[in-house]
């Protein structure tokens, strides 16, 4: 195709005001991010601990990602030596990059498993590993439904809702536990993580717990049943469920703020999901035994009955090893991890992921392994 | 092709051999070579990586039920996916082509023909988000007209998806995607029908849609069918605009409309790849061979098609 100079330069100008058009749209389109990087306080070290320097490597969990994020902006203020990377690669990568040697620690939604702790002996010479609950989030059962910002419910019933049981929101199974609400016969649309998640894992787990005869699937990452509206990642099924009427999901709590979130029955109470609700529950859930002195893996009571506690929620570890061959990266992981529960860490995180503060008891638990960290030698 | 200066002599018995011109042509070699080492060094990988998958036993295979039923919906998915596409790009595609070349005025003609071909630098992330935040919900009160009054057909079955992430989507989303390439390849093909033709037509009376039908058609026919595989090709391996837009992972079915969809092989692999381990990656890349195999065959089908005229074609 021939073009003069002039109309060759029309089109590229029209066609470049076409892109910018495009452009705009594409723009428009975008969710505002949920958390803006908001800078970590740049805390006071609470020991005097030496320079450290070198490189720390992690990996792991992407769930961990924004609270990192703040971690990271915090211990580099106190440590400008150190180069900090994490990689949120998932939590399987991320242990098997522990194990493997090439991280020097693991953020991971789930303890180590059997096999991975023989394998982790070797990993870490002959001395233990710890493993720190340090991210706890509350998942939030979200919904859109005009005119109403929260319900009560049942684990069997949001087990109905999500198995496609109960198909529309004035179903009697949601409105006997909802006097006082005008429930609409919009047709319930139950929206699922289409990625492997520990979001959904953690959630498909306490359904199995909670509701055992409503919830016959075994916990998984992967969505375990057939079919079904599904979206990837986190924004993904808010906007889903943003944007469809009637849609309902779980979602960390942080991003649901928007739309109607469920209050979940424990006990004989109702309990909306909060950071104090999902520490309480961690703080009165029970430690794995027989796990070494420093592995703090968490038996959670998803069953709970506790007052107050939120059994929905997603905890996220610290996996490292006690002693380390090189007095530096010894140095530096201690002071990471002790940065990490200090207050100053925890309201970072809190800060920027919307994740729930440790309890006390969990800081005391976990500065014991934070005191045994050390070079071997 | 400034890399050669031609030689001012007059030609001797044997050709003059410069050192720019064997340089030239170890280099075009070369890069020859290098393109067939590529593509059998990809080939030799997906392979390789597959076979672990390909001999496991079945209970070993992500969902537990073998390599066959796991991938056979995701292909189910590809195909379909890219078929609507085919469908909804082709008529428009041949439509812009005739009008870009025999009924538009130049200047417009010109303008427009750059316009398309700007649809293709259209990152696929951003047709996605279109396809999910505008098209999507656009077409949601369709989807329940086609569950009221089309359902008897199986792709039409229902129940509708209140959120319109559907495989009808996907595949209208694909078509805008794969438009460009249909409709470049058809303009340049159709604005080579012969002059000679044309004119005859229009001197014996022919209107200017007899003559598109009797000179134009016949020979722009097989570059039009190229370009459609071509479009196949790069609908069949489109990931992003897919991984977002489509509500997948359900089983194989023909259902468009409904929010269980298969999903798409390249799509299926960017969403399990992150956390997938062991015999899952070669699950999972097994499944990208199949992929790899697919495309293979349809770009040998457009070439084969493209070669059997290859004296009127302009496509190749």
């Amino acid at each position: 195709m021939k073009l003069s100079t002039t109309t060759r330069a029309a089109a590229v100008s029209s066609a470049l005001a076409a892109t910018l058009a495009l452009a705009a749209c594409g723009a428009s389109n975008e969710e505002p991010s949920g958390s803006a990087g908001a800078a970590a306080s740049g805390g006071s070290a609470s020991s005097a601990a030496p320079e450290l320097s070198g490189a720390l490597v992690g990996a792991g969990a992407s769930s961990q990602q924004s609270a990192m994020e703040a971690w990271q902006a915090g211990f580099e203020g106190e440590n400008p030596d150190v180069q900090f990377s994490y990689d949120p690669s998932g939590s399987g990568n991320g242990r098997k990059a522990f194990l493997s040697g090439a991280a020097d620690f693991a953020g991971s939604d789930a303890a180590l498993k059997d096999e991975e702790l023989t394998q982790a002996a070797d990993r870490c010479a002959t001395a233990d590993v710890f493993e720190l609950p340090n991210y706890i989030s509350p998942i939030a059962i979200a919904f859109n439904l005009e005119g109403v910002d929260t319900l009560n419910l049942k684990p069997a019933t949001v087990a109905d809702i999500f198995s496609g049981k109960v198909t529309t929101w004035n179903d009697p199974a949601i409105a006997a536990d909802n006097a006082g609400v005008t429930l609409p016969a919009t047709p319930i649309v139950p929206v699922h993580r289409g990625d492997d998640s520990g979001t959904t894992e953690n959630f498909t787990a306490y359904l199995h717990e909670a509701a055992p005869d409503a919830w016959t699937a075994e916990p998984d990452g992967v969505w375990p049943l057939e079919g079904g509206e599904n979206a990837n990642g986190t924004s993904g099924v808010i906007d889903v469920v943003t944007s469809t009427a009637g849609a309902i999901t779980y979602a960390d709590a942080s991003r649901a703020s928007d739309l109607g979130v469920v209050s979940v029955a424990v006990g004989s109470e109702f309990v909306a999901p909060s950071a104090e609700a999902a520490a309480a529950v961690v703080e009165n859930s029970p430690v794995v035994e027989g796990r070494g002195d420093y592995d703090f893996a968490i038996e959670l009571n998803r069953a709970t009955e506790g007052s107050g506690e939120y059994p929905v929620v997603l905890i996220s570890y610290h996996v490292g090893c006690v002693q380390y061959d090189d007095a530096a990266k010894a140095a530096a992981v201690k002071g990471f991890m002790q940065y990490v529960i200090s207050e100053d860490g925890q309201a970072a995180s809190s800060e920027n992921a919307g994740s729930a503060q440790i309890s006390e008891t969990l800081r005391t638990q976990a500065q014991t392994a934070v005191d045994a960290i050390t070079a071997a030698g | 092709m400034t890399a050669t200066k031609a030689p001012t002599e007059p030609p001797a018995q044997r050709p003059v051999r410069r050192p720019g011109d064997r340089l030239f042509a170890g280099a075009a070699r070369g890069s020859g070579i290098f393109i067939l080492l590529v593509l059998a060094g990809v080939a030799a990988f997906l392979i390789s990586e597959a076979i672990p998958a390909l001999t496991a036993a079945p209970s070993e295979i992500p969902d537990g039920n073998g390599l066959g039923p796991y991938i056979g919906p995701l292909v189910l998915g590809t195909l379909l996916g890219a078929v609507i596409a085919l469908l909804v790009a082709t008529p428009l595609a041949v439509g812009i082509a005739l009008f870009v070349t025999y009924y538009a005025p130049r200047r417009i003609a010109a303008t427009m023909g750059y316009v398309i071909d700007l649809l293709a630098a259209i990152p696929s992330v951003v047709y996605g988000f279109w396809g999910l935040a505008v098209l999507a919900p656009k077409l949601v009160p369709f989807h329940a007209w086609a569950a009221d009054h089309l359902g008897f057909l199986p792709f039409f079955a229902g129940p509708a998806s209140a959120s319109g992430r559907t495989m009808l989507t996907v595949g209208i989303v694909l078509g805008v995607m794969i438009l460009p390439i249909i409709s470049a390849i058809s303009r340049e093909v159709f604005s080579q029908a012969p002059a000679l033709h044309r004119e005859a037509a229009l001197a014996l009376g022919a209107t200017r849609w007899e003559m598109i039908k009797m000179a134009v058609l016949p020979y722009g026919k097989s570059g039009v069918i190229a370009g459609s595989m071509l479009g196949l090709g790069r609908a069949l391996g489109e990931t992003m605009a897919v991984a977002i837009i489509l509500s997948g992972g359900a089983g194989a079915t023909v259902n468009l409309i409904s929010n269980s969809n298969p999903s798409t092989i390249a799509s299926n692999i960017a969403l399990r790849f992150p956390e997938a381990t062991g015999i899952g990656v070669n699950t999972l890349i097994a499944s990208g061979l199949a992929l790899f195999l697919i495309t293979l065959a349809v770009n040998m089908l457009a070439r084969w098609i493209v070669n059997r005229r290859a004296d009127f074609s302009g496509a190749n």
